[in-house]
């Protein structure tokens, strides 16, 4: 149950990090979705985001952030929700849609290897760009041992 | 709505609990919209008491709440204003739709003295009181709870008072009660179904409680009629 729940977050999470443009041509290319429904039609709030210090320390706000969310339901009854920050409905809708899809065993497969895996990669591929891009300015700071030391 | 004053220990913390979702019905259509025409048709009932309105918007309305109750607390309910709902809906389909659509709290079953009691009496038995709720919704007049366990405001802010939605099972433009007061030319006739001895004393010690006091919303279907604490009622 609880190996579920994180494989739907991680799931979650990579949807709402990847580009909306993306999911849709995937979830195209998977070709015809189920008929659905708005339970929560998007809406656009804000959310506090909370942090550590040093990740161990106390708690404290580090500010809002703009969070578009929407519910929806397949006409078999899933239900399907999507977060992801911005104020983009569509992304979100895009996402419930996907969430609603993997909850299905009957497509969760395909959905996963049409979908997600592409994500998966893309965004593995965009983490290795910006590494690749920074590490050209890496500094290694190193100090001088000096006479007196001696 | 203004700030409730309540007391975080005394509501249910269950919205930490995972909400099923599985029978969730949709909310307002045209969230915005629809909200800003529920609120204007409640405006209107409470400024004409005893005159019938009928909410402009379709809900699909879970079991344990009437369709205009739905109606209005999707429209002014969320997540500071407490809402009191029987057992048996609360933890049942109405209660998960109030969570899922308003992020209500939802009071709870509590420890508390009843304001009547004698000096220096305290009840421990807990009472499933609405006392912290700003929304109390009811199924039929019978189940009015009495006037102190409900919230009535306070002298210096009146407006921090329960509004009571009662379902009732019929609701007629002429009947036998007659209505008096602010919002009414002369009197307003009304008929509800329902309507005991028992319910006229009930309103005439809220009404003789101004500027405290509880303020009644009856619906039937998709109609309603407001019942502020400002009106009197004759049989």
């Amino acid at each position: 149950m609880n190996e579920a729940l994180e494989q739907r977050r991680s799931q979650l999470g990579l949807l709402a990090r990847s580009p909306q443009a993306d999911i849709a041509g995937h979830l195209a290319s998977l070709g015809e979705t189920p008929a659905w429904r708005w339970l929560r039609k998007p809406e656009t709030g804000m959310v506090m985001l909370r942090g550590r210090v040093g990740g161990t320390g106390a708690q404290f706000n580090i500010g809002e952030a703009t969070v578009t969310r929407c519910a929806l339901r397949l006409n078999d009854g899933t239900v399907g929700v999507g977060y992801v920050r911005g104020r983009s409905a569509r992304h979100a809708e895009l996402i419930a849609l996907c969430d609603a899809l993997l909850q299905q065993p009957a497509l969760a497969a395909r959905v996963a290897s049409t979908v997600l895996a592409p994500l998966a990669e893309a965004e593995r591929q965009r983490h290795a760009q910006r590494a690749a891009e920074v590490a050209g300015s890496k500094v290694d700071f190193f100090t001088l041992v000096r006479g007196e030391d001696k | 709505m203004s700030q409730p004053t309540m007391n975080p220990s005394s509501m249910n913390l269950s919205s930490t609990s995972p909400l099923d979702l599985s029978r969730m019905q949709p909310g307002l259509a045209d969230p915005v919209h629809d909200a800003q025409r529920c609120f204007r048709t409640v405006l209107e009932a409470l400024s004409h008491p005893g005159r019938l309105h009928t909410l402009p918007v379709d809900v699909e309305h879970p079991a344990g709440l009437s369709p205009a109750q739905a109606a209005i607390l999707l429209a002014l309910a969320d997540y500071d204003t407490p809402v009191w709902l029987p057992l048996a809906s609360r933890n049942g389909d109405a209660g998960r739709y109030l969570r899922f659509h308003c992020g209500c709290p939802l009071v709870d079953t509590q420890q508390g003295t009843p304001i009547d009691a004698p000096i220096g009496v305290r009840i421990d038995a807990p009472i499933d009181a609405p006392i912290d709720a700003q929304f109390v919704v009811l199924d039929g007049l019978s189940t009015l709870p009495a006037l102190d366990t409900l919230r009535l405001g306070d002298p210096a802010y009146p407006d921090r008072s329960a509004t009571v939605l009662v379902d009732v099972p019929a609701l007629q433009a002429d009947g036998p009660l007659k209505l008096r007061g602010p919002g009414i030319r002369d009197t307003q006739a009304l008929g509800v179904a329902g309507w005991t001895p028992a319910t006229s004393a009930w309103l005439a010690d809220n009404h003789a409680r101004f500027p405290l006091g509880a303020d009644l919303i009856l619906s039937c279907g998709d109609r309603i009629v407001g019942l502020p604490r400002t009106t009197l009622v004759e049989v």
